[in-house]
């Protein structure tokens, strides 16, 4: 569904025009996330040494990136001592692979998943569909959006584009709830009792992973839900996906890691549960899959490799003013909002070519950031890479190109401002017409007699 | 305050030169009046950001010689703009002339910082009855730390608030969303119109919630942007950047 959802070659400007139609709903979500920021802001404030916390984290995660392979070797030794199960995955296509055989070895058509962002990166729910097995989401936003077969807009808050009357419509829908309830502790039990009985009825689960230690081979799931261990809880097998970056050195370690991530995600000093997982109970597997997808390349680019220091909180999605009025929809790609927009052109740069620059480089994403990643930063570099690349358009690269001509002549310059301010006729977006962005819904400055230049000339001979 | 024997070179942005010329005037005689001596040097032309921030910085090779031969050899470079200022702070530099473009990079200041920090400005003779509203603007606020950021925890200040206190008459407007971004953005603005116009909007709006009458802030680019949203919908609540304000005397 991820890959299909949206028309193809759909741009972030296209999508998020469309999505600003309904400008009581982009108030809406842009009220909805800033309140999440804001309870962020007041959680971060409780921690007097939060900045500290932050710098710690962000030179952990460094320390992990500049040894990646001695931990990742580390890990696999003490997971496989503990009793289970690793595989390696260079791609999502293995990944998937990979997760389908241990289904096929087991004779299973059917199982629960937990929150996992590397299964939607990786497409897994589609994958398996083809092969004829049923996934079912556990955790209640995403269980709603698979219901309505649509991606998650947000990955911490997978359904936050969708308003509780609409989820009462679905629920009824799909559910037999009835019509007209869109009470959210009612509909929440209505979606318990029914992902009950796929609890009971599943043999295997899978789970994402937010952070695993290099140390013990252990590795902690953090969800609000318990779905997680509901899930690995009642299964013969227990699958946990991860990708490469999320080892830490010791256990320890958690002790500033579990502190920022879910004040930073939802402005809770943590979740519900955090949950350790190292050996599977007697009678039951636990495998693990470590997927590369893309970031051993970003490791070993000096301007990018930072990105890979994200502990998915998605703090930098909630402060951003672009995602909050373009929705996540509009990224079209698993992971949305200025993170999304610097992973996934490592990934494919002419398909997301277009999301460096839905972004006013405005750098609120850098300062939330709990692990310190200079995602303004990147955007920009990653602007740099697009451009001399060739990924963009003609029309903007003639444009920017006489701008630039006229603008290194200021002989040029001051000759194009005195026959009636250049930029009118140079800058693509001053044209005074109807077919001018600018001009749409913004008037025009108003043309002056004399540019500061003239002025100072008759002015301070 | 004490601008004595210094000689600075007034970088004006290209937009302010050619739309807003009473910012760069107001910036040249608020210097002045502040004794110090400001000469503007007339090649330049762009700071060479719309460029670069649209990924053609490899293109921005001409504007870097053009600034860096314009502003040889001053004490200090001030441009009434955080943005062009985070621009060249961050990006000049020169193949012909490295240790010039250097120096610059070292010397170049935005408008309010160069009066708090380097003039170490107290009091100002400035007059303006007016309710106003502080636009802070990304580049000089997070790129410059002309004020303290939301996000972080760390102690509040603002230097264009300090100044803006010093003058007479003026009463500064509190705002829900103290530093959110006008969605303004170089090209950003025209690629990205509808996000763009809305950002514009809300944040508008949200000092006519409070009352503002006038909206200032340290970048007229913004202030263009936001200017172009109040005229549409026919508000009477006018943009000033804020070195007219600063140099308004009774
Ligand atoms: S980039 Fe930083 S703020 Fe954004 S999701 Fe990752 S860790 Fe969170």
């Amino acid at each position: 569904m991820s890959e299909s959802f949206w028309a193809p070659g759909a741009t972030h400007a296209e999508l998020a025009e469309a999505f600003n139609q309904n400008e009581a709903r982009v108030n809406w979500h842009d009220e909805t996330l800033w309140w999440v920021r804001q309870k962020r802001d007041r959680m971060a404030r409780s921690v007097p040494e939060w900045e500290l916390l932050r710098e710690t984290a962000s030179q952990i995660k460094e320390q992990v990136l500049s040894s990646l392979s001695e931990y990742l070797e580390q890990f696999e030794a003490q997971a496989t001592l503990n009793g289970v199960q690793v595989h390696w995955a260079t791609d999502a296509d293995e990944h998937n692979r990979i997760v389908h055989g241990i289904l096929k070895e087991h004779g299973v058509d059917r199982m629960v998943k937990s929150k996992s962002m590397l299964t939607e990166e990786c497409h897994l729910n589609e994958y398996l569909k083809e092969q004829g097995i049923d996934v079912v989401d556990t955790d209640l936003g995403e269980r709603i959006v698979q219901l309505a077969g649509e991606p998650p807009s947000h990955i911490v808050l997978p359904c936050i584009h969708w308003k509780k009357e609409e989820i009462g419509e679905l629920f009824h829908q799909h559910l037999g709830t009835p019509k007209g309830n869109a009470d959210p502790p009612f509909l929440t039990h209505a979606a318990r009792l029914a992902l009950r009985k796929e609890f009971l009825a599943r043999r295997v689960a899978i789970t994402g992973v937010n952070f695993a230690i290099a140390e013990t081979g252990e590795f902690v799931v953090c969800t609000n839900e318990g779905n997680a261990d509901m899930g690995a809880h009642l299964s013969d097998v227990h699958i946990a996906c991860m990708g490469i970056e999320k080892l830490l050195p010791l256990r320890e370690h958690l002790g500033v890691f579990l502190r920022l991530l879910t004040r930073s995600a939802t402005g809770q000093p943590i979740t519900t549960y955090s949950s350790h997982f190292r050996k599977p109970r007697p009678g039951q597997q636990m495998h693990i899959v470590l997927v590369d997808n893309g970031r051993s390349q970003q490791l070993s680019s000096d301007d990018f490799r930072g990105s890979l220091k994200c502990i998915r909180c998605a703090a930098c999605m909630n402060t951003c003013p672009v995602y909050r009025r373009s929705g996540g929809h509009s990224y079209h790609t698993a992971i949305a909002g200025p993170i999304g927009s610097i992973l996934a052109p490592n990934l494919d740069r002419k398909q997301y070519a277009d999301l460096p620059f839905a972004s006013t480089l405005c750098g609120s994403c850098s300062n939330v950031c709990p692990v310190k990643i200079d995602i303004h930063v990147q955007l920009y570099k990653w602007r740099q890479v697009l451009v001399k690349d060739g990924y963009v358009a003609v029309g903007k690269k003639l444009s920017i190109e006489a701008m630039n001509y006229t603008l290194s002549h200021p002989g040029l310059y001051r000759f194009g401002g005195k026959v009636g301010r250049w930029f009118m006729r140079t800058m693509p977006w001053l044209v005074n017409n109807r077919l001018n962005p600018w001009y749409k819904q913004r008037d025009m400055p108003t043309p002056t007699k004399q540019s500061f230049g003239e002025w100072y000339k008759a002015n301070r001979p | 305050m004490k601008g004595g024997n210094l000689k600075v070179g007034l970088f004006v942005p290209c937009y302010v030169d050619q739309f807003y010329p009473q910012v760069a005037i107001a910036t040249l005689q608020l210097l002045e009046k502040l004794g110090v001596e400001v000469v503007y040097p007339p090649t330049q032309t762009c700071c060479g950001q719309p460029m670069a921030n649209s990924g053609f910085a490899h293109l921005t090779g001409g504007c870097n010689e053009l600034v860096t031969r314009a502003f040889l050899g001053l004490d200090y470079i001030v441009c009434p703009s955080g943005s062009c200022t985070l621009h060249l702070k961050e990006h000049l530099h020169s193949d012909t002339l490295p240790s010039a473009a250097d120096h610059i990079r070292g010397r170049i200041y935005e408008l309010t910082e160069f009066l708090v920090d380097v003039l170490h400005v107290e009091k100002l003779d400035a007059y303006f009855p007016h309710k106003v509203g502080v636009h802070q603007s990304c580049h000089g606020q997070r790129g410059l730390h002309l004020s303290q950021m939301t996000e972080l925890v760390a102690p509040v200040f603002s230097k264009p608030g300090k100044l803006l206190n010093m003058v007479e008459g003026l009463e500064l407007v509190e705002l829900d969303r103290t530093d959110e971004c006008c969605g303004f953005g170089g090209t950003f603005c025209v690629a990205e119109e509808a996000v763009s116009v809305k950002m514009g909007k809300d944040r508008v709006a949200d000092h006519l919630k409070h009352g503002a009458t006038y909206i200032t802030g340290a970048d007229m680019s913004c202030l263009m942007h936001m200017e172009g949203i109040l005229r549409r919908a026919r508000s009477p609540v006018q943009v000033k950047h804020i070195a007219e304000i600063l140099n308004q005397a009774r």
